[in-house]
Parts: C-alpha cells; sequence; structure tokens
C-alpha cells in the first residue's frame, strides 16, 4: 500500500513553470531523496506537499485519501488545509526555531495549542500537559539533546537547533517527514550529528522525503531517488539504479559533479 | 532672595496643575495612538490595493505636516468653517481636541513602526508555525507577537520621549499644560509679572518625567533580552 500517491503535480510562478507533470508515489516507512541541481523545483514540491505553496495542479493522496485535488475547489479551504498538512512534517533548511522559546517548548508549542481544542482540556489541563511535556522530553533525549532542553535557540548550535526542529515535527506525529536540505546551513562537522539522527529514523522506519545535495547520504539511506530537471522528474529508481546506472545523460552529467571518477 | 521664596510655592502650585494636564494629554494620546496605529498599520498592509494606497496618503500627510497645523485645523476648523463649534470654549474642549489631534498624529508613527515590526519577522516562522498545524491567530499571538515587541520597543520608546515634549505644542490653542502656566507668570498672573525662571522650572518636570520614562522603558528592554 501506498503512502504517498502525488499525480501530475504541476506549479507556476506568474509565467514560469516550475513544476512540469510530476508524478511519483511512496511506500510507508520508506526514505525518497530528492537530488537535482538548482532551481530545479524540489524545494517548490516540498513546499506543495506541506501547502506552503497550492499546486495549480495535480492529486495529492495520503494512506489512500484524497488531501489535494487541484480540480476540486473545497481542498482550498483554511480548515481542510490545516487537517491534511498534518499528514506531513517539514523541516527546513533554516531552522525556523522559535527564538523566544524554549528548546522544549519549541516542541511542546503546537500540540499545546491543539490539546486546547479537546472537549476534556479544562478537566485533565495538567494530565495532558504534563503528557505532552514527557513526550517532548523523550524525543529531544532521542536527538540527543537531553541536557539542552531548557535551552533558547540563540544558545544552541546549528546542529543542534536542526535536531530541535526534528523534534518539533516528529512532536505532531506526521505520517511522513520532509526534510529540505537539512544540513546546508552547517558546516561539515555538525552536518554528521543531523545525518545520524536521520539514519536513525530510517532505522526505525519513519517515512521520509529528504530534499539533499548530500550525495554519499542520499545514496546509504535511501529506498528510493528521484532525480529532478527543470521541473521534471528525469530519473526515478533505487539508490543503485540511480547512482550506479543513471539512464539519462544529464543524471550522468549531474552527478559527476558529486562522484568525480 | 525673599520675593522669590515667596513667590515660589505660588509657582509650583501653577506648574504642578499644568504637568497634570500635560499628563493626561501624554496617556490619553499613547492609549489611543498604539491601538489605532496597530490598525493603522494593518491597513497600510491590506491585501486590497486601493485601501493600501488609501492608508498611505492618509500617513503621507500626518507625518508630512507640522503637528501644530494639524492641532489649529482640528480646533478651529469646525467652529469657524462648519459653523458648529464642536469643542466649546472651555478647557475641556481644548483637550478633547488636542488629545484627538495628537493620537491620529502619533498613530500614524506608530504604525509606521509595528508595519516595520511586523515585516522584519522572517516568513520562516510564519511558515513553521503552519507546517506544525497552526492557525493565522495563533502565530500571530503565540509566535510573533513577542518578536515583534522585542524589536519595536526601542523606537517606541523613542516617539514616547519625543511626546511627551510635543504635548507643549497643545500650547498654540490655549491647552493649559505646563509650559502655558510657566509662561503665564512672564505676562502676569496671580500677581507675579516679568518672571523667566518658572519657565526654567518646567524644564526640570520634562527632565524628571523623561529620566523615569527612560528607566522604565530600559527595563522593559531587559526584560527581553532573554531571547534574540
Ligand atoms: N515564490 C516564488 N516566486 C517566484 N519564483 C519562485 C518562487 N519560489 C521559487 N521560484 C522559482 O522556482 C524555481 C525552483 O525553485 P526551487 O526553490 O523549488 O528550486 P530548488 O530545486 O529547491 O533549488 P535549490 O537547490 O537551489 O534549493 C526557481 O527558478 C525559483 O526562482
Ligand atoms: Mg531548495
Amino acid at each position: 500500500m501506498q503512502i504517498l500517491e502525488a499525480e501530475h503535480i504541476c506549479k507556476s510562478f506568474d509565467r514560469t513553470e516550475v513544476l512540469k507533470d510530476i508524478s511519483f508515489s511512496l511506500e510507508k516507512s520508506q526514505v525518497l531523496s530528492i537530488i537535482g541541481s538548482s532551481g530545479s523545483g524540489k524545494t517548490t514540491l516540498l513546499r506543495c506537499l506541506n501547502f506552503l505553496e497550492t499546486p495549480d495542479q495535480g492529486i495529492i493522496r495520503v494512506k489512500g485519501e484524497t488531501v489535494f485535488d487541484g480540480s476540486d475547489a473545497s481542498y482550498l479551504k483554511e480548515s481542510m488545509i490545516r487537517k491534511n498538512r498534518l499528514h506531513f512534517g517539514m523541516v527546513f533548511q533554516s531552522f525556523n526555531l522559535f527564538p523566544q522559546y524554549t528548546a522544549l517548548r519549541n516542541v511542546m508549542l503546537a500540540k499545546e495549542l491543539q490539546a486546547k481544542a479537546r472537549p476534556d482540556y479544562k478537566e485533565k489541563k495538567k494530565q495532558i500537559l504534563e503528557e505532552i511535556r514527557a513526550e517532548a522530553e523523550e524525543l529531544l533525549r532521542q536527538m540527543g539533546l537531553e541536557d539542552r532542553m531548557g535551552n533558547y535557540p540563540h544558545q544552541l548550535s546549528g546542529g543542534q537547533c536542526q535536531r530541535v526542529a526534528i523534534a518539533r515535527a516528529l512532536a505532531l506525529k506526521p505520517d511522513i517527514l520532509c526534510f529540505d536540505e537539512p544540513t546546508s546551513a552547517l558546516d561539515p562537522e555538525l552536518t554528521g550529528e543531523v545525518l545520524r539522527v536521520m539514519k536513525e529514523l530510517a532505522a526505525q522506519k519513519m517515512t521520509m522525503i529528504i530534499v539533499t545535495h548530500e550525495m554519499t547520504f542520499a545514496r546509504d539511506v535511501s529506498d528510493q531517488v528521484l532525480f529532478m530537471d527543470e521541473g521534471y522528474v528525469l530519473e526515478h529508481g533505487s539508490p543503485d539504479e540511480v547512482f550506479g546506472d543513471p539512464k539519462e545523460e544529464r543524471t550522468k552529467q549531474f552527478l559527476s559533479h558529486f562522484f568525480a571518477s | 532672595m525673599d520675593l522669590f521664596l515667596e513667590q515660589l510655592p505660588v509657582v509650583i502650585k501653577s506648574l504642578n496643575i499644568g504637568f497634570l494636564q500635560t499628563l493626561k494629554l501624554f496617556f490619553a494620546t499613547l492609549l489611543g495612538a498604539l491601538p489605532l496605529g496597530l490598525a493603522i498599520s494593518f491597513g497600510s498592509r491590506s491585501r486590497i490595493s486601493i485601501i493600501r494606497y488609501i492608508f498611505k496618503v492618509f500617513i503621507w500627510i500626518i507625518r508630512g505636516t507640522p503637528l501644530m497645523i494639524q492641532l489649529l485645523i482640528i480646533y478651529y476648523f469646525p467652529g469657524l468653517v462648519l459653523h458648529n463649534a464642536i469643542w466649546g470654549g472651555d478647557e475641556a474642549g481644548r483637550f478633547a481636541a488636542s488629545a484627538i489631534a495628537f493620537i491620529i498624529n502619533y498613530a500614524c508613527y506608530f504604525s509606521e513602526i509595528f508595519r516595520g515590526g511586523i515585516q522584519s519577522i522572517p516568513v520562516g516562522q510564519d511558515e513553521a508555525g503552519l507546517v506544525l498545524g497552526m492557525t493565522k491567530s495563533q502565530i500571530f499571538f503565540k509566535v510573533k507577537l513577542l518578536q515583534m515587541v522585542k524589536r519595536i520597543l526601542p523606537p517606541i520608546s523613542n516617539e514616547i520621549l519625543t511626546l511627551v515634549k510635543d504635548t507643549s505644542l497643545a500650547r498654540i490653542i490655549a491647552l493649559q499644560e505646563i509650559i502655558w502656566a510657566g509662561q503665564a507668570f512672564m505676562k502676569g498672573s496671580q500677581g507675579i509679572s516679568g518672571a523667566i525662571w518658572p519657565l526654567f522650572f518646567t524644564a526640570v518636570y520634562y527632565l524628571v518625567c523623561n529620566g523615569l520614562l527612560t528607566i522604565v522603558l530600559g527595563r522593559c528592554e531587559k526584560k527581553l533580552e532573554f531571547f534574540v
């Protein structure tokens, strides 16, 4: 059973077509890496999945349920979008942590706000908040940040910030976690600690879509690799197929920048 | 010297009354201009271009002309041109006219500061909130508001200190604020005339007031130093 199906996604900004008919699917617990040169539309694709951009056309299904259909305006309602985007988590290149909250509060905040809508919130407030806190602490421990929970983002290194951001996304238990170049803002030393955490998540069978320029990592961790070029999916297959035996000339050319032979 | 000591209590009493009026105008302006400024800042960022345009022109006119002219127009226009002296001729009427002129004027300045504050928050903050399923209002109140307050506090503090001094402009429509009260002793009032020293005393009131405000506002800024 496919956890995610994207069909014929198209997206233009003004007159520039950025995504031209993108289709792919993903099985539960698989890791999909998206690679491609700058401007090929990788970020835009992730943003469409998270409804930060609205595709002009196409269908997105999660666990068989349609969450977006470009021909049906009812999917554009704000409440609908807010519900559907929770299938996805998003980790940004620039972390985007909330600076006025500690690491722990960053992870708890969205859950707390959600809990306020629960009918039993008033009666069981204390217990609910206690649970949310315990879960957040557990996530931060998993990220290796047990001694950083009370720190504010400006007191953390880039790698620590990104791990908090991952914990924050995981707190809402998304079906699919998206990463947009999660290590591009980090120096090589800090990149390692973030990639290690992502590998652990993959081992725990988290379904993930990772836009990355870390080719070695993509090769190691992915079940599928998707090569994008100028808004098209040019190549899609296992890491061995895409990295080992690319079919398109354009793919070979792109990969030659990373794997000098 | 004896004369001075004799006159001092009379002058101080009069200055106190004037300063009370100054403070009233100051607080009325803050109370009115801060929320009105926020509303104007939303208007000047409206998605509808005609609304945005109207607000921009309004802000341009108010910020581009002297507050003194605005005071005079608001006070005299209804009576002289519309033949409807809505303000009456008493101190209460002068205060109401002054307060309205000040509120409109300062709201425009505040609105530009608010607009800058809102725009200076990176869109990444909105996007992070959105992907976590937050509503627009949750994002504004739980994520952006405190960051905004931190950024606008220094320029707002500046405006507040300026406002304390600007209240003296209301003298132009004979509002009996502290400078009006001090100047009265030059022209002759309560048996004292030709005395300029009461005017110097008024300066001390301003200095003390702004000194206290500087301390309070500085504390607020300090309070927000826990994050960057
Ligand atoms: N909001 C926007 N308005 C107009 N054009 C945009 C917008 N966002 C992206 N684009 C354009 O869409 C194209 C694809 O951008 P996108 O950010 O998706 O590329 P990318 O593959 O993520 O690149 P990179 O590897 O540099 O991050 C670019 O040409 C970009 O200029
Ligand atoms: Mg990108």
